[in-house]
């Protein structure tokens, strides 16, 4: 039976956090991340879990600690935002190679400086070739449902890969939307017990973990970690699947709205994809094909299906919410055109840097991105490729 | 129970032989003694900063743990354990581990005092059920003899090259058994490889069944970084304590003890002659320095004399 509530993207993923009842929670407060380990705490003192809430001294610390569990065969997670996951990088790394599955609710931020605590994707999109698994949410719904699913993406045999929960910052983590929750013993149920294979506290048999590794095995350990993000694409669709027997709720590698019979479309990243939803529904009642496709898994990046699901589309935008510093765009546009390349799309295409530092995508934003892919299809020429929404010059 | 010398020394060895530690390296000594103080039977998970240990220890595809072991990084040692720790009492909790486990970490003084300073801090302020031991050989030895805050006054090292304009590392060291004492921890304690062990395997017994946080400094001499004889790493350590340059103590509860009184306390340059490290002390024009440097040792051991109320 789902429960209907009014909840911040935060308070919904404490929720998530609160259903599934982790074994080892190691948490540092950093805006806009900060409540997830507050609620937690609530729910520790309280005896509503029983897990090891580790209030640490550092997000170094944090992601070290959830290392640590995990490696010890605990389920494990941490949360953080922006420097927090800039100062856990290294980690990120060592968690990956080591095949540990592990959660990280990351709530986006801009990365200093200058400092910022509002929302653009830097800090994760820095994080995109760590070897973590990376899932994102355009609203609270998705950031709860992404949170159910995530231990099962991350602990599965074939998989056995960390995975970032990504929410954006203050838009979809502090305003306070209605939710559909999963009962608590169905939540249970659909996550399961954890039952690692090798472990550090398995009286049966100890283990090491993290070795030195010569050049006559790294290439091999960097491989492996490869095959299991291989399979984590098909994995995160059974894992969908089975989350939408559970709630109703379709997920998949990402959502296509309105792109089945548009000339034009828009491929972004999280809650701007709402206002975006918003443009495309004002746009098709004047009779324009414009759509959206809207990532859901970053990592791995499953190019095939979406260069598929653009191949009909004459003119495409994909939008930035971080610099690359390439002079050419940002990592989205640098995986979506490689993907058209690849599949021999002709499309016009152009990559825009838009939202960065928090700053505020309108409807009215959104319906010029598709305005301006008219005026390119209509001249055949995509014009400047990179470029920047709503900047003052 | 009373201490054994002879079966504290058949226990079964916890580090397997076959690493690639140098020959006389102090750190491997100081491992396989502490691990003499688990009891028998008694299951571990041993942690590890970056370091001559690790790499050495656990080269895939081997290892010469015969406990569980984790590696994660330099500077996160104390957090990692922090971690597992947490996990044992997690799965205790949650029924799904009854065996008992006790969680050792060993680091250099790069990964103890320096870039895991505040790992350590933090895994100590939060009093997780562990020890942490530091093997202190007074540099950065694996990268190659680079100094550390552990590095004695004077010392010859690679990132401090004694020369026409300078005469070694030019800082005091660190005193950071002192400092995690600080910390309120319930165990901390200073000790080396002289009285046949004894004050070696006592200390790391009690570190390691205390319940709480404990901390263990060992001084571990590095016969590459202080360029001594080899074969005479016991008589090196045993000369740190007659100096009074590295004192044996423990802080129980926050009561300080001292362990170890020299009946006449020897004149430091007989712990630094030895050491290729401290060679250019014993040019004449360099008197100055060697008093300067017992003026310290002086000064720091009246100083602990106090903290044990002597």
């Amino acid at each position: 039976m789902a429960k209907r509530d009014r909840l911040s993207g935060n308070e919904a993923v404490a929720i998530a956090l609160r259903q599934i009842n982790p074994d080892v929670f190691p948490a540092f407060p950093i805006t806009p991340s900060t409540e997830i380990p507050q609620y937690f705490a609530s729910f520790a003192a309280n005896g509503e879990v029983d897990t090891e809430f580790i209030p640490v001294e550092s997000e170094h610390s944090s992601m070290s600690a959830a290392i640590g569990a995990s490696a010890a065969g605990a389920r494990a997670l941490t949360a953080t935002s922006s420097c927090g996951l800039a100062y856990m990088w290294e980690e990120l790394y060592i968690a990956a190679s080591n095949r540990l599955p592990l959660a990280l609710a990351l709530v986006n931020r801009a990365l200093s400086g200058p400092i910022n605590i509002n929302c653009d994707h830097s800090d994760s999109m820095g994080a995109r070739d760590s070897g973590w698994i990376q899932v994102y949410a355009e609203n609270n719904q998705e950031a709860y449902d992404n949170m159910v699913q995530a231990f099962r993406i991350s602990e599965h045999p074939d998989v056995k890969l960390p995975i970032m929960v990504c929410q954006d910052g203050f838009i979809t983590s502090h305003a306070v939307e209605n939710i559909e929750l999963l009962e608590d013993e169905e939540v249970k149920g659909f996550v399961g017990e954890y039952e690692p294979e090798h472990f550090l506290l398995n009286p049966a048999c100890p283990m090491a973990v993290g070795p030195y590794s010569v050049s006559d095995y790294y290439l091999e350990a960097k491989r492996s970690q490869a095959e299991g993000m291989r399979h984590a694409e098909r994995v995160v669709l059974e894992v969908a699947k089975g989350f939408e027997a559970l709630s109703g709720r379709k997920y998949g590698l990402f959502e296509a709205y309105r792109l089945e019979d548009a000339d034009r479309a828009v491929v972004m990243i999280g809650s701007a994809a709402g206002t975006t939803k918003d443009a495309i529904d004002e746009l098709r009642k004047k009779g324009e094909k414009v759509g959206l496709l809207k990532i859901r898994l970053f990592r791995p990046f499953p190019a095939d299906a979406v260069a598929d699901a653009l191949k009909n589309v004459k003119a495409v935008a994909v939008m930035d919410r971080a610099e690359g510093y390439t002079n050419h765009g940002g990592p989205l546009g640098a995986d979506v055109m490689s993907a058209l390349f690849r599949a021999g799309s002709n499309a016009l295409a152009v990559n825009i840097i838009y939202g960065l530092g928090g700053r505020d995508v309108r409807v009215e934003d959104m319906e010029q991105v598709f305005a301006d892919l008219k005026t390119m299809i209509e001249k055949q020429d995509a014009g400047e490729t990179y470029r920047y929404m709503g900047i003052r010059e | 129970m009373a201490y054994n010398f002879k079966e504290t020394m058949n226990k079964p060895e916890r580090l397997a032989p076959g690493h690639r530690m140098c020959a006389g390296c102090g750190g491997t000594i100081a491992v396989r003694n502490v691990l003499r103080g688990l009891r028998e039977g008694d299951k571990a998970v041993i942690g590890n900063a970056t370091g001559c240990l690790e790499v050495s220890t656990f080269t895939y595809p081997y290892t010469s743990w015969e406990d569980s072991y984790i590696h994660n990084a330099f500077e996160n040692a104390g957090a990692t354990m922090s971690g597992v720790e947490g996990a044992y009492k997690a799965l205790r909790r949650k029924g799904r581990l009854n065996e008992t486990y006790k969680f050792i970490t060993f680091g250099g003084d790069g990964g103890t005092y320096d870039i895991g300073f505040q790992s350590l801090s933090g895994a100590m302020e939060r009093n997780h059920d562990m020890v942490y031991v530091c093997y202190d050989n007074g540099a950065y030895m694996n990268t190659g003899i680079q100094r550390s805050s552990a590095t004695p006054m004077y010392a010859d090292t690679t990132t401090t090259p004694v020369g026409a304009e300078s005469n070694g590392k030019p800082q005091n060291r660190k005193d950071l058994a002192a400092i995690i004492a600080a910390h309120d921890v319930p165990y901390a304690a200073q000790t080396t490889f002289v009285q046949n062990f004894k004050d070696l395997h006592i200390k790391s017994e009690k570190a390691i069944y205390t319940p709480g946080a404990a901390f263990l400094n060992i001084m571990a001499p590095c016969p590459r970084g202080w360029r001594y004889h080899t074969p005479d790493i016991m008589e090196i350590c045993r000369l740190g304590v007659e100096t009074c340059y590295w004192p044996l103590f423990e802080v129980v509860e926050g009561k300080w003890i001292l362990n170890y009184e020299p009946k006449s306390k020897k004149p430091i340059e007989d712990f630094l002659r030895p050491q290729g490290r401290f060679k250019h002390l014993f040019k004449k024009e360099n008197e100055y320095l060697l008093e300067e440097f017992q003026k310290e040792v002086d000064r720091r051991w009246e100083e602990l004399l106090f903290k044990c109320s002597r």
